[in-house]
């Protein structure tokens, strides 16, 4: 077998792109770097400095980024990192997707290989300082050996070692194979932080060029010759089970295959995309509801309203919430809020490709967010060594959570319906949107009962939250992901209590881009601000003294205060609201100016945004996030619910009834970032929830309508 | 057998006719550029020129391509192609870049009818165009940076 990577150039752009695996293509063979995504044409061979650094011969530097790149910047904003203290010049950086090792590639928040809880910057900064400042170690090294002069005396900028006394100079590839040879420093020495001339910079992403030129390769674009295409019948109800099937048509489409039961439905292989599609069309299955979620999103609801009176799992209580309500003079407000299932909807649907060897060993292709993990479940389906399957990291068209999943129930599937067949042809395996839509592993529904307690004084003294959901860690006892962002309430309120509840449904749960805070975040954000405007206070002024003893949240806040002027009168017909969540130990605040539409719902005008994520590495990244953040979390307020109808069967299927956010829905996005010396966190996650919150203050500002229930507009009643 | 030009080549395609252009321009030419998002026409991840004007290649059988000229993300060019890449570059459009392929096509095709496009006219031929990552942001003022390149 050979592997032909298809170069960058005009003609191949015209002949066929993307990453072709075939039998018999041979015009240029590449190693397993290939399967790595080392850039074609680059070097051909790549010196290793460590686990993160490689520098080719052609000066480029590569780094091996444990975090995957689906479009919030690790690529750029490791590489950034690695650079500055490499001291290279940012042309020669490249960065690709490690190999998956659940030890050397480990995110050091999680303990394994994995990308999520924006921590790609935060846990890699001081390990990739490291990693940079010891390659650049060996480089000096190397040189001082090289030109026999002391290696105190040389200096590294911009990509070039030079020794002044003698005018010896070279860059980096010349020297990379003898530094490759060197005794790494045992402690590397590290900038001091006001000597940066890379971290802080707007660079330009590494990734841009090949997403705007259609050469970008992501797993649903790699084919192998002879390859088999798999899609599998899912059921329309979670829990339930193929009862019989009737392949009869199925098979009769021309182009099908086979066809085969497999544990989550019905598998149809053929020869092509839309022949495995047609085919699974024709199907007819007839599905065992015996197990399955019968209950509909409103029964859901009902039951879970039921759970308030229940004894539930305490994650807070400070002070004496009973009394505070029952306290002379006091005024108090309740407010129930529901928030439906939501999919996470990445543009690319899951899919893996699987290819085995001569050897018997096999390749795996995937958008894998816990590499180490799915090649376990690879390894273990497949019934293999470990040691003889590949998985091969691809980047991947968004995520946003759905591709990180504990015990790889994607790669379980995708895998199992490749085992079911004698493997003697390579096999990509995919979802379509429907798929997408209807597979489960939503953020979870949930409903908050929420009680405040205001003195005579205006004060507010209680704060009274109960939240009844899916722990999404499948936790019998407290899960942190539901109560976090309330739990730790910023605001200093004498008498706090939050309890949880978990229930227990066949919809598999998942995290939701900002996890806990997507409910939490507009649960207290709404709320706090509906009291203070019942005391009679300024939404910001009211949340600053609320704040003192919280110096980030204040500077966050002051500042987007600052940017939107607030305080000056909104233009005619206009309502402004603000939010702020602080989440992944990130700070963000927003403030949003709306209007009432002609369809009735909420116009977003534009939304001011600071953001402080302590040192910023790559501003340019930052403001993206943030940018998209915003449109994610307004798209899911404004539009967007999986709800169970009838018999638990899934209402929604594609983008017509799951709405997604549209360039015409977009506000105009200010950022700003706050100056800040502390470490660096997270940005994927942070920017989505402060602007649900901020739309429904506005909203109830505008038409004196709090939002109790989510989405904000229902498409379905449209 | 139906006959078409992709990218100013001309192919030939003798399998089922109801195949969507989509899955004959990606699993029969190995075009990968142009990506499958949704299947029904509803988020232009898709979207290629089909005689000169945009067209959601998922929901276009191949039986109706006879004879058309097809131009996909590989193959579009010409002064708005130039002038949508380099903006899009200029300020790093794409996140996952997934969508991206159907943004270019549908923001070509637009500067090509419109080369000083409004707010409005940014709207109206992009509006059909998702992108989960929601670079809206960055693609409106990519479109305008574009247009004002031509301009000059």
């Amino acid at each position: 077998m050979t592997i032909h990577n298809i170069t960058a150039t005009r003609r191949s752009f015209l002949a066929g792109a993307g990453l072709v695996i075939g039998f018999t293509l041979a015009p240029k063979v590449f190693s397993a770097q290939a399967l790595e995504g080392v850039p074609a044409g680059g070097a051909e061979t790549l010196s290793p400095m460590n686990a993160f650094v490689k520098i080719g011969a052609d000066d480029t530097v590569t780094v091996l980024s444990k975090h995957i790149e689906f479009g919030q910047g690790p690529f750029t904003g490791l590489a950034t990192i690695v650079a500055e203290e490499l001291d290279a010049d940012w042309s020669q950086m490249r960065a690709v997707h490690s190999p998956a090792d659940d030890k050397v590639y480990a995110n050091l928040a999680f303990g394994l290989q994995g990308t999520g809880g924006s921590t790609s910057i935060a846990n890699s900064y001081e390990q990739l300082r490291k990693a940079g400042a010891t390659a650049r170690a060996m480089l000096v090294s190397a040189a001082a050996a090289e030109w026999n002069v002391p290696a105190s005396e040389i200096t590294v900028s911009k990509g070039r070692i030079k020794h002044a006394a003698s005018g010896k100079e070279s860059g980096f590839g010349a020297l990379a194979a003898k530094a490759a040879t060197q005794t790494p420093p045992a402690e590397p020495t590290l900038k001091d932080p006001k000597d940066f001339v890379l971290i802080g910079q707007e660079l330009p992403k590494l990734d841009t060029l090949s997403k705007t030129n259609g050469t970008a390769v992501y797993t649903l674009d790699i084919t192998a010759e002879n390859m088999l295409y798999a899609v599998v019948e899912h059921p329309a109800h979670f829990g339930a089970t193929v009862k019989s099937f009737d392949d009869g048509e199925a098979r009769k489409v021309p182009g099908v295959v086979d066809v085969k039961q497999v544990p989550q439905g019905v598998a149809v292989y053929a020869d092509n995309t839309f022949a495995a599609l047609k085919g699974r069309a024709a199907l007819k299955v007839e599905w065992d509801l015996s197990k399955a979620e019968t209950r509909s999103s409103d029964q859901l609801t009902a039951d879970y309203t039921k759970m308030f009176g229940e004894k539930g799992l305490q994650a807070t209580h400070n002070g004496d919430v009973d009394k505070a309500f029952s306290g002379q003079g006091v005024q108090s407000l309740e407010a129930t809020i529901v928030f439906p299932f939501l999919a996470h909807a990445p543009m690319e649907p899951l899919d893996a490709v699987f290819i085995k060897r001569a050897d018997g060993s096999v390749d795996v292709y995937n958008g894998a967010q816990f590499p180490g993990m799915d090649h376990k479940t690879a390894a273990k389906v497949l019934n293999l060594d470990p040691a003889k399957v590949r998985l091969n990291t691809q980047i991947t068209g968004g995520s946003f959570g759905r591709k990180a999943q504990f015990g790889s129930p994607y790669m379980q599937e995708a895998a199992g319906v490749f085992a079911a067949t004698d493997g003697t042809r390579p096999m990509k395996h995919m979802w379509t949107r429907e798929d997408d839509i209807r597979g489960g592993y939503y953020r979870p529904m949930y409903v908050h009962k929420m009680r405040g307690a205001m003195d005579a004084d205006g004060q507010i003294v209680g704060w009274d939250q109960t939240i009844v959901g899916q722990s999404i860690m499948g936790k019998a006892d407290l899960d942190s992901t539901s109560v976090e962002g309330a739990s730790d309430l910023p605001y200093t309120i004498p008498n706090l209590r939050v309890i949880a509840h978990n229930t227990t449904l066949e919809v598999p749960p998942l995290w939701w881009r900002s996890v806990g805070h997507t409910h939490t975040g507009f649960a207290v954000e709404t709320f706090v601000d509906e009291l203070l405007q019942k005391v009679g206070k300024d939404p910001v002024e009211g949340r600053l003294a609320l704040l003192s003893k919280e110096p980030r949240h204040m500077g966050t806040l002051k500042k987007v205060a600052e940017m939107a002027n607030w305080g000056s009168p909104a233009p005619d017909g206009r309502q402004r609201g603000v939010a702020i969540v602080k989440s992944f130990d990130s700070y963000v605040a927003q403030i949003v100016e709306i209007s009432l539409g002609e369809d009735g719902a909420p116009r977003v005008h534009k939304v001011w945004c600071a953001v402080d994520c302590g040192v910023a590495v790559n501003p340019n990244v930052i403001a993206a996030q943030m940018e998209g953040g915003i449109g994610y979390g307004l798209g899911a307020v404004l539009f967007d619910a999986i709800t169970l109808g009838d018999g638990g069967k899934i209402v929604q299927s594609n983008f017509h009834d799951y709405r997604s956010l549209r360039i015409n829905e977009m506000p105009a996005i200010e950022v700003a970032i706050i100056p800040s010396t502390e470490k660096p966190t997270g940005v994927g996650e942070p920017g989505v929830p402060p602007v649900g919150p901020a739309v429904a203050n506005a909203w109830r500002r505008l038409t004196n309508n709090p939002v109790r229930q989510l989405p904000i507009v229902n498409v379905l009643s449209a | 057998m139906i006959t078409f030009k992709l990218n100013g080549q001309e192919r030939t395609f003798d399998g089922d006719p109801e195949t969507p252009l989509l899955w004959v321009i990606r699993d029969f030419e190995k075009l990968t550029g142009t990506k499958y998002g949704c299947g029904i026409a509803q988020c232009g991840a898709c979207t290629v020129h089909m005689d000169g004007t945009t067209r959601r290649s998922c929901i276009t059988p191949i039986s109706t391509v006879e004879g058309s000229d097809i131009i996909t993300i590989e193959g579009i060019e010409g002064k708005e192609a130039d002038a949508i890449h380099k903006a899009w570059v200029a300020i790093d459009v794409p996140q996952c870049g997934y969508c991206q392929s159907g943004q270019i096509m549908s923001a070509v095709a637009l500067l090509q009818t419109t080369p000083k496009p409004t707010d409005d006219d940014i709207d109206g031929a992009m509006a059909g165009n998702i992108c989960r990552c929601a670079t809206y942001h960055r693609i409106r003022q990519a479109i305008h940076n574009a247009a004002d390149t031509m301009e000059g």
